[in-house]
This record gives C-alpha cells, sequence and structure tokens, in this order.
C-alpha cells in the first residue's frame, strides 16, 4: 500500500474539494484523512491518501497536475515517508 | 496527520532551496585495466556504462515520489592514474574521453576521478596524468580532476606542488573556466561525492552510492527565528537543521541504493550553496551576526557553523562521510560575490576561514599574470593547513588571463561568476623551487 500527502494551495473558490476528490477516486485513491483551513483567502488542503499499486505514481500525479490547472491552484503529491524521515526520530 | 510539519518540509524545498545537493555512484575501474590504453579505455566505457545506465532514471523517480529536487547525479570512478601506469599521455586521453562518452551515455551531469595521489612522490601515470590535465579538461565536457599533493601521513610533496601551479596556469592558456574542473586536495577522502574532487577511493567496494546533502537557505530561516538571542541558541537551531537536512539525505540515499541495488555508503554532510539568493552560506554567516562575511568574527562564525552542522548530521545519518561541514566557494555563493566585490572579503581571510571548514580556497578568480610558482604557494599554505590540522583542505583556483583585479568572470551555471581577487604581489618562487618534500608533522607518528 502506498501512502502520500496531497497538498493543495491556492485562491479559494467553489468545488476545489470536490474535483480533487473526484481525481483521486478515478484512480481508486482512498481519502485517510484531511485537513483544510483558509489562511488570508489562500486555500490551503493536506490529504492523507493510499492506494495499492505502486506503478500508478506519475499517473496520479499528472492527472492531479492537471486538475490544479484547471482550478487555478498548485497541487503536490509526495509519498509520506518523506515527512516521517524528516520529522520523526 | 501532522499538518505543520508537512507545511515546514515543503516550505524547505519551494522557498528554501532544500535539495539533495548530489547522488553520486562511485565505481571501481581496478578491475579495468587492459593490454593497451585503447582496452582499457573501451573496458572503462563498458563498465560505466553498465554500472550507471539506471542511476538517472532512479534517481529522477524518487524526485517526482517525494518532491525532493536531486540536483546533480553524478559518478566517481577509482583514481585514473591508478589504471593508467603504462598509459603515455595520448593513452590517457583516450581513457578521459571515455570516461566523458559514459558520462553522456547514461545521462550523468559529471564524472569524477580523473586523479591521482602524489602526497609521497609520482609514478609513471601520475605524472603522465598530471600533464595530460590541460588537453583533458578542454577536450572533455563531463570530466573532473583532483591531484593530491600531501596528507598529515605523508607530509607535503612540494615538486607536486610546484608543477600543479605550473599546470593550472598551462591550463589558464588554453581555457579561462576549465580550472573549475580540477581541484588540488591535501587529505583527499576517498568517499566525497561533491566535485570536481570526487574520486572513489581503493578501499571501497566495487559500487556504491554516496549522497551529499544541502541546504543553507533552510539554515538561514531557522537562525531568523533565533534573532538577537545567545550563540547557543544559533548552535542549538543549527544542530536541529542540520539533523532534519541529513535525514532527508540518509532517507533519499537508501531509497536509492535500494533500487539500484547498491551498498549505501555515506552522507556528507555539507552546506553547499548554489549562486542563487537565499542559497547561500555567506549569508547564514551574515545572519548569525555579521555585516557582511569577511569582516571581523568571520572565522569564529564559520567555525561554530561548521562543527553545528556535523553535530546535527552525525546523529541522523548512518555513516557520515565526504568533505561535511560548510563549502565556501565565491563564485557560487551570491553571498561571497557581494563580499569579495566589495573588498571585504579577501584571500587572507578566506585562507583563514579554511583552517575551520570543510574545503578550501575554492572557484576563486585571480589575475591572469599571477606567477605560477605564486598559485603554488597558495597550494602549499592551504595543504600546510590541512597537514598540520589532520583535515581536507583545497584549491580550485581560476587565473584568467586578460583580467584585471575587480573584473567580473562568468563560469556559467552552478559555477557561477567571481570578481578577480587581488593576489599578494611578492613572489614565492625561491620558496617552491626548492622542490623536495616537507616532512609530515610530528603529530602523525601514532604508532
Amino acid at each position: 500500500m502506498i501512502q502520500a500527502v496531497v497538498t493543495v494551495v491556492g485562491r479559494d473558490k467553489n468545488g476545489i474539494v470536490a474535483a480533487v476528490a473526484k481525481t483521486l477516486s478515478a484512480h481508486n485513491v482512498n481519502i485517510i484523512d484531511m485537513s483544510q483551513t483558509i489562511m488570508t483567502d489562500l486555500f490551503t488542503m493536506n490529504m492523507l491518501v493510499e492506494w495499492e499499486d505502486p506503478e500508478r505514481f506519475n499517473q496520479i500525479q499528472a492527472d492531479l497536475t492537471k486538475t490544479g490547472e484547471q482550478l487555478g491552484v498548485t497541487i503536490h503529491i509526495q509519498r509520506e515517508e518523506i515527512f516521517d524521515a524528516m520529522s520523526r526520530v | 496527520m501532522e499538518t505543520k510539519q508537512i507545511l515546514e518540509t515543503i516550505q524547505m524545498v519551494s522557498e528554501d532551496h532544500l535539495d539533495i545537493r548530489t547522488v553520486t555512484m562511485g565505481i571501481s575501474l581496478l578491475d579495468t585495466v587492459g593490454d593497451t590504453p585503447a582496452q582499457t579505455a573501451k573496458n572503462v566505457y563498458q563498465k560505466v556504462v553498465s554500472y550507471a545506465k539506471n542511476l538517472v532514471p532512479v534517481a529522477e523517480q524518487i524526485e517526482r515520489e517525494y518532491g525532493i529536487p536531486i540536483t546533480n547525479k553524478r559518478i566517481s570512478v577509482t583514481p585514473v592514474a591508478l589504471i593508467a601506469g603504462h598509459s603515455d599521455e595520448e593513452g590517457l586521453l583516450q581513457i578521459a574521453h571515455a570516461l566523458d562518452d559514459a558520462a553522456k551515455e547514461v545521462g550523468v551531469d559529471f564524472i569524477g576521478g580523473y586523479s591521482a595521489l602524489v602526497q609521497k612522490g609520482f609514478s609513471h601515470g601520475d605524472l603522465a596524468l598530471i600533464k595530460s590535465l590541460p588537453r583533458v579538461l578542454t577536450e572533455t565536457d563531463l570530466v573532473m580532476s583532483s591531484v593530491n599533493i600531501g596528507s598529515s601521513k605523508a607530509g607535503i610533496n612540494l615538486d607536486a606542488v610546484k608543477l600543479m601551479g605550473e599546470t593550472i596556469k598551462a591550463i589558464t592558456d588554453k581555457s579561462d573556466t576549465a580550472n573549475s574542473k580540477m581541484v588540488v586536495f591535501a587529505n583527499a577522502v576517498e568517499d566525497n561525492p561533491f566535485m570536481a574532487g570526487a574520486f572513489h577511493g581503493v578501499s571501497e567496494p566495487d559500487v556504491v552510492i554516496n549522497v551529499g546533502v544541502s541546504g543553507p537557505g533552510v539554515v538561514k530561516r531557522a537562525i531568523e527565528k533565533v534573532s538577537g538571542k545567545s550563540i547557543n541558541d544559533v548552535s542549538e537551531t543549527i544542530k536541529k537543521t542540520a539533523f532534519k537536512i541529513t535525514r532527508v539525505g540518509q532517507f533519499i540515499g537508501d531509497l536509492a541504493a535500494k533500487r539500484l541495488d547498491v551498498p549505501f555508503g555515506i552522507v556528507d554532510l555539507s552546506l553547499a550553496p548554489t549562486p542563487a539568493r537565499g542559497d547561500s552560506v555567506a549569508e547564514v554567516l551574515e545572519e548569525i551576526g555579521l555585516e557582511q562575511v569577511g569582516t571581523h568574527g568571520t572565522t569564529a562564525a564559520l567555525m561554530l557553523l561548521n562543527d553545528a552542522v556535523k553535530k546535527g548530521g552525525v546523529m541522523a545519518a548512518q555513516q557520515v562521510g565526504g568533505l561535511s561541514g560548510a563549502f565556501i566557494p565565491v563564485s557560487e555563493d551570491a553571498g561571497m560575490i557581494d563580499a569579495a566585490k566589495d573588498g571585504t572579503l579577501t584571500l587572507s581571510k578566506l585562507e583563514a576561514m579554511t583552517s575551520v571548514c570543510s574545503v578550501g580556497l575554492d572557484m576563486i578568480a585571480i589575475p591572469g599574470d599571477t606567477p605560477a610558482t605564486t598559485i603554488s604557494g597558495m597550494i602549499a599554505d592551504e595543504a600546510a593547513i590541512g597537514v598540520q590540522n589532520n583535515k581536507t583542505t583545497a584549491v580550485r583556483i581560476l587565473p584568467t588571463n586578460g583580467t584585471k583585479v575587480g573584473d567580473m568572470v562568468d563560469y556559467g551555471g552552478l559555477l557561477g561568476t567571481a570578481p578577480v581577487m587581488p593576489v599578494n604581489s611578492k613572489s614565492s618562487a625561491a620558496f617552491i623551487d626548492r622542490g623536495g618534500h616537507i616532512p609530515a608533522p610530528i603529530h602523525s607518528f601514532k604508532n
């Protein structure tokens, strides 16, 4: 099982969560946890997600980038271990 | 999910230039010696290409999946002089071209190890390699070279010091920038992943992955938060930050090694700047409290920085190696360039700084009419600092023909730009021309 963190940053507008969730769902990606906030007009969302097939990473990333472009926000996806490596002993 | 930590990591990459500076594959060439230099060159090409063919794609996929840039993918090889004992200059050129072609074939940024270790004396291959340097460094694109002329155990080979001064001048006569691809070492290390001085030492395994981390921008940002507080707080902050940076290096290196099915060697805990603003070691020193790098107090601030980086990093890495410390290349660091232009940073101050950090006089432009013996004098001084203090020192100095003090020279890309700095005009010739060997210091006799 692959776990990754999706971060979305950009100007708030209708349908950001829905569009990102739809893209993820199309790849059978499960959302485990999410947190979202607005900081001075800037929409910021983090999602912890998981899926089975490690080979799908590049495709999921490409589709999320496309979704981000359509929404006018920046979407990053990074495998979760990097955050553990840096912050946990 | 720790939102704060996620955002911190992302900010380190996107705003503070956190990167893995290099993933370097070390490859032994000891089994490539053929009956003729042509055969050796062929074997070298085949071995490098077959071992490193997946290095770049694997590193790029890791960048993609983990969102951490790996700025350079590199190869280091066994010092070429060791496999070129029966080659002449022409034969060495063939081997150098084989390395260059192999590096281009696999798509790495540089290949290091066109090197000779002459601290105790010259073998036939060593002399041929040094003689070939002006042609090799101007006829190849990606080949990097180093020559080790001293060690704490062996002392300083003054004949080699003299020869390297002359060689640097000969390289300058062919190209203004080729000297950026060659470094003269004392106490060179065998597992350094950084260029120009990377080579794969004889005691290393057949193949290995070494990683060099970076992140002066991250350290600077962290120190901004302890503005006005005691120097102890600065030290603690640097340690914590270095720990985090190194953990990323350890993680990425381990992963790259696993995916390439190659043993993982070391993490080099270095703060390596780039010419980009905000990615500067000079700016870190200025954040500690210096109006400009090079002023009084610079050596002390650098000593603290270098030491705290190591202390923080050591706990985070399984095995530490390479040069490990702060790099102070002038042309590759925006703050150093400014200070050199303003005259705050001088060659003498840089020399003092090299006694407490991990490298030496690095990427410094000097006038093209500087005599070879003066350059040798600089090499001898740096070697003395290294040999006496059991540390690595290096000289990568760039005399540029037709320039005078204050002119700017552009080396392109990551190598940056440098103002031509003044050198002492009094002669070192009679000292250098004595030749011979400076004996090892008394404290090297530890057995």
